[in-house]
């Protein structure tokens, strides 16, 4: 048995790559598809062994910043969120391509177009652009391992942040990966440099100033990278193809017999010279990426190029995850002849678990906002998103981390009674603590009802930063009223007094929170198979 | 040798430990692998599937192409209709009979079946049943691997060897269990391809 592979997922080749180039720390918060790189590292005995640092941070903003402090100490981080997490951190992230780093600093991101998991499908590969960094899109789990050595060499040379990035498909995918030998941590070395870090204008000016004059050289970078590279082919027709593109280009071509030459790119900026000489030798050029047409756009230029193809001229469709199938017939192949799907096919969408406390509360809120004429409930991300499907239909909005307090402020301030909303544990943590603020110092008429889990539940059961006691304290350090923070069990048994606590706090004419607490069943039953595997 | 396999059903059903099993089997034979799987949100009771693809060429997709599966693999009989457009012209159906009955409007098994015999000739495995026998339900999706087996391209020694390795933490007695489940699963597919 070839025991020298390792089967792992993309998320997993990228937290197995990152400890073998010596990071001494990883920082993150949950979110599909990212969370099994830093998972891989909580379990990995190696991280154990060489003192790796790995625990969840509040949100991705505060990961950033402790990623780019550790940089600034001179040793490698890694800092891991999904693609809309970067909105979160994107002041941090943005700011340290100013600053620079010391150590290696990569940030690893992972889109979802199709919106498996998500809100969006936007494409963090704009971010890099944004940002001014170099970007690395690895097209196979052995090609995101290699990466990270690559990224962090990288990052150290220019002093930037580099940005790793991938979608759901490749992160969430298994193949073999064969692993090198492993680079020892960097010494701590933190040194003196106000002039690069203390962000005020007259050093800022003169940062971005060597940011700009460091672009040739990060181009010229990418024409060396083993992440570019060209397949040899004829014909007219030619394809530039990003990330895992590629993967769907080189299956398309095999299986129906395309000769076409393909400019493979995983290292951004763009290779120039690589892409010119592609464009130079065929009269049309298909532009093959996973996610925006970012490069597509900006090849055809202002005024448009006739020669050049793609999701914006509907080769390939504007949104949504590429396909095997739906890269062939962009390259004139036949589609195949396929038995259709019957029609007593039904959807089967997912639900909360059966047992789950969310139902429980639900039932109570529909009931209680039933007796509302206004009876509008403002959200948020995680498993209580369900709770918008049937049977419940209990939730109205589900907008980004922390909302649902904020916008249930602002519905509130424009005079909308009552307004009530629902926000998980860790989400309150990640996002909600500043809005309940707002809300506090505006002594505005909502009621936050935190639906306690004790666990981020809906990206596995990640240990949330704030839920049980220390929920109470927040919720009483920001200001709310002792005798309107009260704590119910969204338990059956309880429905009836429960309804009664929501209706008094939604009757009560300022700052109300409920803390609806229950852990969830997923996470006691696997508490529980632990303790078992233990005990014997 | 190449297969290109769609394992469905529902979340929460265990079809990532059949996709662990070939996975393992495939990589102790030397084979290439990419299987795709489903994270987060769908996990909760919603549709899910995995592409499995083993080679002993170079893999590039992680997706299975339309009409390229050379088995679709269902723990769950609705699900081994939804990935019907996968199957190849001469692909294989292995379905569980054992509905899973969450959504308003589930179609009677028996209308399942139909539809899925005016496509294919499936090979259907009353899994449960068969779990039980070999000493667990929980070992159904052990019963579809087995059933699955001869058209894995996977030897069934090897596979055999796979549920060892993985369930081995679990004791003697769950590999047990899980290793009858697969031979009845293989006895029942045997006997099929014999008769037809």
């Amino acid at each position: 048995m070839n025991r020298s592979r390792l089967l792992l997922l993309g998320a997993e080749a990228v937290a197995q790559g990152a400890l073998d180039a010596g990071i001494s720390g990883v920082y993150a918060y949950p979110g599909t598809p990212s969370t099994e790189i830093t998972e891989y590292i909580q379990r990995s005995a190696l991280a154990r062994e060489s003192g790796v640092r790995s625990s969840w941070s509040a949100n991705e903003k505060t990961a950033y910043e402790a990623a780019l402090g550790m940089a600034y100490a001179g040793k490698r981080s890694l800092v891991c969120m999904k693609h809309v997490g970067l909105n979160v951190a994107a002041d941090a992230f943005i700011n340290s391509a100013i600053t620079g780093v010391n150590g290696g600093l990569v940030l690893a991101v992972a889109d979802d177009p199709s919106m498996h998991s998500s809100q969006n499908e936007q494409d963090s590969r704009v971010y890099g652009r944004f940002a001014m960094v170099p970007v690395l899109e690895p097209a196979s789990q052995q090609e995101l391992y290699d990466a990270m050595f690559h990224a962090f060499d990288l990052s150290e040379l220019v002093k930037l942040p580099v940005i790793v990035r991938m979608t759901t498909r490749l992160s969430h995918s298994r193949a073999g990966v064969g692993r090198r030998e492993a680079v020892a941590q960097n010494p701590l070395h933190a040194e003196y440099a106000p002039e690069r870090f203390v962000l005020m204008p007259h050093n800022a000016r003169v940062q971005y100033r060597h940011l700009l004059d460091l672009q040739p050289k990060i181009e010229a970078l990418s024409e060396s990278s083993f992440l570019n590279r060209a397949v040899e082919g004829s014909g007219p027709l030619g394809v530039v193809a990003f990330g895992i593109g590629f993967n769907y280009v080189m299956e398309a071509r095999r299986m129906h017999g395309i000769e076409c030459r393909v400019l493979k790119v995983g290292q951004y900026p763009p290779p120039r010279r690589q892409v010119d000489e592609l464009f130079a030798a065929c009269d049309e050029v298909l532009v093959v990426e996973e996610g925006y047409p970012v490069y597509e756009e900006l090849f055809r230029g202002y005024f448009g190029s006739p020669k050049i193809r793609g999701r914006m001229d509907g080769a390939l469709p504007r949104d949504g995850e590429l396909t095997t199938d739906l890269v062939a017939s962009a390259l004139g192949a036949t589609p195949a002849e396929t038995t259709a799907v019957p029609e007593i096919v039904i959807n089967r969408p997912p639900e909360l678990c059966r047992g789950c406390g969310h139902r429980d509360l639900f039932e109570a809120i529909n009931t209680v906002m039933r007796e509302q004429v206004e009876h509008h409930v403002f959200s948020d991300i995680g498993c209580y998103t369900l709770g918008a499907l049937s049977p419940f239909s209990a939730i109205h909005t589900c907008v980004d981390m922390g909302a649902s307090i904020t916008m249930a402020k602002g519905a509130a301030d424009a005079g909308l009674r009552p307004a009530v909303c629902v926000i998980g544990d860790s989400t309150f943590a990640h996002s909600g603590m500043t809005g309940l603020l707002d809300a506090v110092n505006d002594r505005t008429p909502i009621t936050v009802i935190i639906a306690d889990n004790d666990t981020t539940a809906m990206t596995g059961g990640q240990c949330s930063s704030a839920s049980g006691e220390k929920l109470e304290r927040i919720c009483r350090g920001l200001g709310v009223e002792e005798a309107h923070i009260c704590v119910i069990t969204p338990l059956r048994q309880h429905l009836d007094e429960n309804i009664a606590v929501l209706r008094e706090e939604i009757a009560y004419d300022g700052v109300s929170v409920v803390i609806a607490r229950r852990e969830c069943i997923e996470t006691a039953a696997r508490k529980k198979r632990r303790a078992t595997a233990k005990g014997e | 040798m190449e297969k290109n396999i769609i394992l469905a059903g529902v979340g929460g059903q265990g079809i990532l430990s059949i996709a662990a099993v070939i996975d393992w089997a495939a990589l102790d034979a030397g084979l290439n692998i990419r299987q795709a799987e489903v994270h987060g949100m769908s996990q909760r009771g919603g549709a899910v599937q995995s592409h499995l693809r083993i080679s002993d060429r170079e893999l590039f997709a992680d997706l299975i192409a339309h009409g390229t599966a050379d088995l679709i693999l269902s723990v769950e009989p609705l699900e081994s209709l939804r990935y019907l457009p996968w199957l190849a012209p001469e692909g294989h159906v292995v379905t569980s009979t054992d509905p899973f009955v969450n959504v308003q409007g589930y179609p009677p098994v028996e209308r399942i079946i139909k539809a899925l015999r005016s496509a294919v000739q499936p090979l259907l495995v009353p899994a449960e049943q068969l779990a039980r026998e070999a000493g667990s339900a929980r070992a159904s999706n052990m019963v579809m691997l087995g059933a699955a087996a001869p058209f894995t391209g996977l030897e069934p020694e090897r596979l055999e060897a796979g549920i060892e390795a993985l369930f081995g933490s679990k004791g003697a007695q769950i590999v047990e269990i899980n290793i009858r489940a697969f031979r009845k699963g293989l006895t029942l597919s045997n006997a099929n391809l014999t008769t037809s």
